[in-house]
């Protein structure tokens, strides 16, 4: 600690300001910041190094960032704030990858695109749903019409109906998870001696191990990687597959949810809101594509190139929750789950329009897909989902 | 006169020692020492973040312990282990004796293990602690560590609470296959480290190997830094490039374009799967050769 100053009191009243609106501005993004940080990084700024925002920025960015995502959003954050360029135009001073252009701008669009979107579930059917829903992220208006004609979910288009689906779905969640453990349990096996235990047992029979200590190896729980297609042709059922991912996420230990529509989000931390209703506002403001078109192969690049290994053990079984309407080529698709076959236990393809009658998997992108999927199923109602389980419980 | 800021120093001696840091890690390291908090660097495989660990112990002169997680690491392996071949030869030495002073005696300094984590708080000197892959060890063993990294102390049961003599210094890397606590997040300081530039490569490849000449240098680090972009499975990390280099210089090349052929064949330096050898043929070796300028 000696290389400081005390800080506190050296620094002017004005500095100390603009560091704390620079913190609250972090956390509005997501950055999760303490006390402790703060005063470190007044400390940072009230020392030589700290002459001017480029020298203190590399010192501020190790300080603030605790994750890749935080790292790649700072700089942005950083010019916008301290150099008061416009999110748009900041110019990256440093060489750090560009990998989310649209970090800070697409959240707050993308939170308005979403927050509309959910709000039409509570909204009473007629010519008030089309208004709410003239947003950016509803290209699709016109074909949400035919859409609700011919849906499954079509009965449940009344505000208390749909309330009850969604408490519903989230319930059968919770509920596969209590069975699913329990026959993990069972299986549990295989025993390796607990020597440090072993000898102080043996303490008192004069050092002959009479009592043995064993230990039990744990299984890996099963893991659960959800990702919903969160585009227009979906958001009839986007909506109850957020309350169920809500109750998959709530009762797995270990489970992880991604939207995607023309770029990938993670979800997950908004979805771990215990209040459903606060979750899916909270996962509003995280972001949804901007623009039309569904990139699913794109979106799954991004998946196997960021997150895949973090997400992905030799326990998982990964849900794609999709009609398979990829606005991109086809062929990415293909590569893509190609690549993330390797990686996994289990792919699993829900796609709602299997429910339909007459329906076969045309469209270009799902045929790509389909050599590499192990389960491809119907997910249109709430049977379909309860009958997840038992092929769940077998992985 | 020039006064040197902090992390310029620290980067001139890491630099010495072999390892070149751009500014933001030496501020890290800077950072690290002045407010004594743990480092957490992440990024590919073979970005050279168990290498930062070691440059800083060589460049602090400090003694460097590492501790490998893996899963399943406990706490036997990390922090102590009592021998017990030992304890159950005193025991039968000591048979006949009172059963508490027998206790006392094997519980005591002479039969304890050491393992990294209590060697490092037990050093006269503050040594450079490397807990590498954390991301590998279980969130029982992470949740540990937190406590370890703030108190700087270990309660062993049998024998009392051992503090640290000196703090250490620690880096922890994390190669993301696992999600990290936020606790842990948030008790370090954190950097992710990038592939250099190939202005930083060719700096790490005459460090390292000072018979290769700087345009070949600048050249092999051009050219590893196209066939990064090249979207391989495998993406060649900097001991690669320091392992083609060396190939290269001993094969005395002096101009990469000249001897597209021995390129082509020494690749397997870079190139370590059956796919990404496939799609690094000929016609794209050298057509990533001609853009190196």
């Amino acid at each position: 600690m000696s290389a400081m100053p005390k800080a506190e009191q050296d620094l002017g009243d004005m500095m100390r300001a603009r560091l704390s609106g620079f913190v609250r501005t972090l956390r509005d993004n997501g950055f999760v910041l303490g006390l402790s940080e703060v005063r470190d990084a007044l400390a940072v700024l009230a020392s030589p190094v700290a002459a001017g925002p480029s020298r203190f920025r590399p010192a501020l960015r190790s300080l603030f960032c605790s994750r890749h995502s935080d790292w790649v959003q700072f700089d942005e954050i950083f010019d916008a704030f301290w150099l008061r360029r416009g999110m748009k135009s900041a110019t990256r001073m440093s060489g750090a990858p560009q990998k989310t252009p649209d970090g800070v701008q697409a959240a707050a669009t993308g939170a308005r695109g979403l927050a509309s979107q959910q709000q039409a579930d509570h909204v009473q059917r007629g010519e008030g749903t089309e208004t709410v829903e003239t947003g950016q992220t509803r290209r699709e208006g016109a074909s949400r019409a035919d859409f609700l004609g011919k849906t499954d979910f079509r009965h449940l288009t009344d505000p208390d109906d749909l309330a009850e689906a969604h408490r519903l779905a989230e319930r059968l969640a919770v509920s596969m998870r209590a069975r699913m453990t329990r026959r993990m349990r069972a299986r549990a096996r295989g025993q390796r001696l607990d020597l440090r235990r072993t000898i102080h047992k043996s303490i008192a029979n004069g050092g002959t191990p009479m009592q043995l200590v064993f230990r039990k190896r744990r299984e890996k729980p099963l893991r659960l990687v959800v990702l919903l297609d969160g585009s227009g042709s979906m958001s009839l059922y986007s909506a109850v597959f957020l309350r169920f991912m809500h109750g998959v996420l709530d009762a797995f230990r270990e489970a992880e949810a991604f939207l995607f529509h023309t770029r990938l989000v993670h979800i997950s931390p908004a979805l771990r809101e215990r209040d459903p209703e606060r979750a899916v506002q909270r996962m509003a403001l995280m972001g949804q594509g901007t623009g039309g078109g569904t990139r699913i192969g794109e979106s799954l690049a991004t998946f196997n190139r960021w997150h895949a290994k973090r997400c992905i053990h030799s326990r998982t079984c990964v849900m794609i929750v999709s009609d398979g309407y990829d606005t991109g080529p086809a062929e990415r698709l293909g590569e893509e789950m190609q690549a993330l076959r390797r990686r996994c236990r289990r792919i699993a393809w829900l796609n709602p329009m299997i429910g339909w009658r007459d329906y076969a998997p045309e469209a270009a992108g799902m045929k790509a897909a389909l050599p590499f999927i192990d389960l491809f199923a119907p997910a249109h109602n709430l049977e379909s989902l309860e009958a997840l389980e038992p092929y769940l419980a077998r992985i | 006169m020039a006064v040197r800021r902090p992390q310029e120093k620290i980067a001139a001696e890491m630099v010495a020692v072999g390892y070149v840091p751009d500014r933001d890690l030496s501020t890290a390291l800077w950072l690290m020492e002045s407010l004594s908090r743990p480092l957490l660097l992440e990024g590919e495989a073979g970005v050279g973040k168990t290498e930062v660990a070691r440059a800083l112990a060589l460049a602090q002169d400090a003694r460097l312990i590492r501790l490998q997680c893996y899963e399943g690491l406990d706490q036997n392996s990390a922090l102590y282990e009592w021998n017990y071949q030992r304890q159950l030869l005193a025991i039968k030495a000591r048979e006949g004796l009172d059963a508490d002073a027998v206790e006392e005696a094997i519980f005591s300094e002479k039969y304890l293990l050491e393992r990294p984590l209590l060697a490092a708080i037990r050093q006269a000197k503050p040594p450079v602690l490397l807990i590498d892959e954390v991301d590998r060890a279980d969130e029982e063993f992470e949740a540990f560590l937190l406590e370890l990294l703030s108190d700087f102390q270990v309660s062993i049961p049998e024998l009392g609470t051992v503090t640290a003599t000196a703090i250490p210094r620690v880096i922890l890397t994390s190669n993301g296959t696992r999600e990290l606590s936020d606790a842990l997040r948030r008790r370090c300081l954190y950097h992710y480290v990038d592939f250099p530039d190939v202005d930083r490569e060719a700096r790490i490849i005459l460090s390292r190997l000072p018979g290769v000449d700087t345009a070949l240098a600048l050249q092999i680090a051009a050219m590893v830094g196209l066939i990064r972009k090249e979207e391989l499975r495998k993406t060649p990390g900097v001991a690669e490039t320091l392992d083609w280099a060396a190939t290269l210089a001993g094969l005395d090349i002096r101009h990469l374009q000249d001897e597209p052929e021995a390129v082509y064949e020494t690749l397997m330096c870079l190139i370590k799967t059956a796919e990404d050898k496939a799609r690094m043929s000929r016609e794209v070796t050298e057509r990533l050769l001609g853009k190196v300028a």
